[in-house]
């Protein structure tokens, strides 16, 4: 992308005593995109988002916005309104004093204010709320007020710490539409930190995905469940298989690797390709893999395996297998299929998948 | 028996704490209401049979100058120290509240310390330290000793309140641009608002009662339960009833209205 980003990260760090939080990190935040940090508890990436919002000062390292350093600006000066976990509302002001809360502080005048807090909470469709207390509303439209008293100051960026984790699963799918199209209407940056990889795969432009405090891989949705950038991104999603072995070759445009699992083909990486004899990882998507009659002639990219077990999830089901070296396998098989292949615990069964289909993961 | 009894209490035992609840009331009441009954009885001694109703103790004890001095006195200063005892005991609990420092457990063993002294012991105390101030005998060092002993009932109030609070709140409003002192006035001092009356009526009610320290340092301006003791020197009087009801109302209404301020619906903490 050649606009200037919005906000840079440059070198942030950021550590509690003898603890990192955060790694020296580099990011750039484009104007009018949806970003997701992604990663497990504790990886920085809440740590990353208060440093953003002035919440956290950097131990290292300088944050710019629109290209202007902001390190050293109170969380007052910084129009980085924030989505907190627990919502954070005033349980002392209604709906619409909770919204007007940022316009007070920013000395709006009262009808000027009530006007804008009103014209949110339309938006935001919870006008009828207006004057509720705010232990007398629902967890969705908690959310809406948390929202509404955000968006209130038209920032150009808006940071949001898992605002969906309290909330059940249908009512977490409805406001993950509601904030997609919100941040498409208005065309706010949203930073949205979640550990939910169906969060931000459903949501965000683009992920970070992060772990102890470092920066594992950034980019689309599509790129990251494709072609996971590192062994551990390959875990952390959980949707593929993770083989390893020794390269004893190439042909054509596959590498070829003998593992104590088998022989495989793997599709050379566009970088610097491994040598001869270097071992490598590599992953192949579970719902990239199909499942046959065992034994055989033995081919490359084939497991034998007993199956274990099975993960009813709607219009697929995932099968789990456990190879002989025990290592345990996963294939992601739509209901028709599972009807076909019979896979009953126990069974013995091939599981394969063509060399297009694995991807070499980096060092 | 009915059968949607609750089979994990048992009828018996619950009885029982019942008629203890009651018992444990009636030791504590029973000699307050004793002062009242007696406040109204035309007998100069509490025995029993009673003599006739009469209120001439409450008209003896109106037309008593001595009583209204003591009176102004005891509201004067139970006024400014429930004041001042509050603002301290309020900055006491959010500096707890808000800053994590070496030595804090120290710092707030210190600041909840002053009840736990003898009373004579920081009466005594107090009187020494202000007489070398030339400050003794003066309704300003009563003012002063009582602020000693109530700003820990404030700071204990409040710090209950503050700790209801969810930690998020004040980083809340400094994200939404409250300055530091706009997040104080708008979310801090109104989210402890019910505390903070709370606390204020509580330090009155306890100065207004104080006797040991007060005899101390009052000299000549004693606060009403210096002045019940000058009575009792005196003469055995039923006044002493009288006035004994009147503090009793009176420190019983503050302390009522402290709870149902702490307990009400505007005092409910966010729920989740």
């Amino acid at each position: 992308m050649s606009r200037q980003p919005l906000v840079t990260l440059e070198g942030i760090r950021k550590s509690f005593g003898d603890y990192v939080a955060v790694q020296p990190l580099d990011l750039a935040i484009h104007a009018g995109e949806f970003l997701a940090l992604m990663g497990s508890s504790g990886c920085g990436k809440t740590t990353t988002l208060r440093m953003l919002a002035g919440l956290e000062s950097p131990s290292a390292g300088t944050i710019r916005l629109s290209g202007q350093p902001i390190n050293h600006l109170p969380a007052w000066q910084r129009d980085t309104p924030l989505v907190w976990q627990n919502l954070a509302l005033f349980p002392f002001l209604n709906v619409i004093e909770n919204v007007e809360f940022a316009l007070k502080m920013r000395g709006v005048g009262r009808a000027e204010r009530r006007r804008r807090a009103e014209a949110w909470l339309d938006r935001m469709q919870i006008a009828e709320f207006a004057g509720r207390a705010i232990s007398h509303l629902s967890g969705g439209q908690r959310q809406r007020v948390a929202l509404a008293r955000s968006l209130v100051i038209e920032p150009q960026i808006l940071l949001l710490d898992e605002p969906l984790s309290a909330l059940d699963a249908a009512l977490k799918v409805r406001m993950q539409s509601v904030l997609k199209s919100l941040q498409r209407e208005t065309g706010i940056t949203f930073v949205y930190v979640t550990h939910s990889q169906s969060e931000a795969f459903a949501m965000a432009d683009r992920v970070v995905i992060m772990s102890r405090g470092k920066v594992e891989q950034i980019g689309t949705p599509q790129d990251i469940y494709n072609r996971p950038g590192t062994r551990f991104v390959a875990e952390f999603l959980g949707s593929s298989n993770i083989l390893s072995g020794r390269v004893t070759g190439s042909t054509g445009p596959h590498l070829n690797v003998d593992g104590p699992l088998g022989h495989f083909q793997v599709p050379h990486c566009d970088a610097t390709p491994p040598q001869s004899g270097q071992e490598i990882d590599f992953s192949v998507l579970g719902a990239l893999c199909d499942l046959g009659p065992p034994g055989g002639d033995p081919r490359p990219n084939q497991i034998d395996a007993r199956i274990v077990g099975e993960e009813f999830e709607g219009a697929f089901a995932t099968i789990y297998l456990e190879a002989d070296t025990g290592q345990e396998l996963r294939v992601q098989k739509s209901q028709a299929d599972i009807a076909r292949l019979e896979p009953s615990p126990g069974k013995r069964m091939a599981v394969f998948w063509r060399a297009q289909d694995c991807h070499l993961l980096p060092g | 028996m009915s059968p949607n009894r609750d089979p994990n209490r048992s009828a018996l035992i619950d009885t029982a704490l019942r008629v203890w609840i009651i018992l444990c009331f009636v030791f504590v009441f029973a000699p307050i209401a004793a002062s009242f009954v007696f406040s109204f009885n035309s007998d100069r001694f509490p025995t029993i049979p009673l003599g006739h109703f009469t209120t001439d103790w409450y008209r003896l004890v109106v037309a008593d100058p001595l009583v209204w001095s003591g009176l102004w006195n005891t509201l004067k200063v139970a006024g400014a120290v429930g004041v001042l005892a509050t603002v301290l005991g309020f900055g006491a609990a959010y500096t707890d509240h808000r800053h994590d420092f070496f030595g804090k457990q120290a710092y707030l063993a210190l600041a909840l310390l002053p009840p736990t002294i003898p009373a004579v012991i920081l009466g005594l105390a107090m009187l020494a330290y202000l007489s070398r101030l030339t400050l003794s005998g003066s309704a300003v060092s009563v003012i002063i000793a009582h602020v000693v002993i109530c700003a820990p009932f404030a700071m204990a109030l409040i710090r209950l309140r503050l700790s209801q609070m969810d930690a998020a709140l004040e980083p809340a409003a400094w994200n939404l641009g409250a300055t530091e002192w706009g997040a104080m006035r708008h979310v801090i001092l109104p989210f402890c608002a019910p505390a903070i009356l709370a606390a204020l009526f509580i330090t009155m009610a306890v100065s207004s009662d104080e006797f040991a320290v007060a005899w101390f340092v009052s000299g000549l301006n004693e606060t009403l339960p210096v002045k019940v003791l000058g009575f009792l020197q005196g003469q055995v009087s039923p006044r002493i009833n009288v006035i004994g009801s009147f503090v009793f109302v009176v420190s019983i209404g503050l302390v009522i209205a402290a709870q149902l301020l702490m307990a009400g619906r505007g005092a409910r903490p966010y729920e989740e």
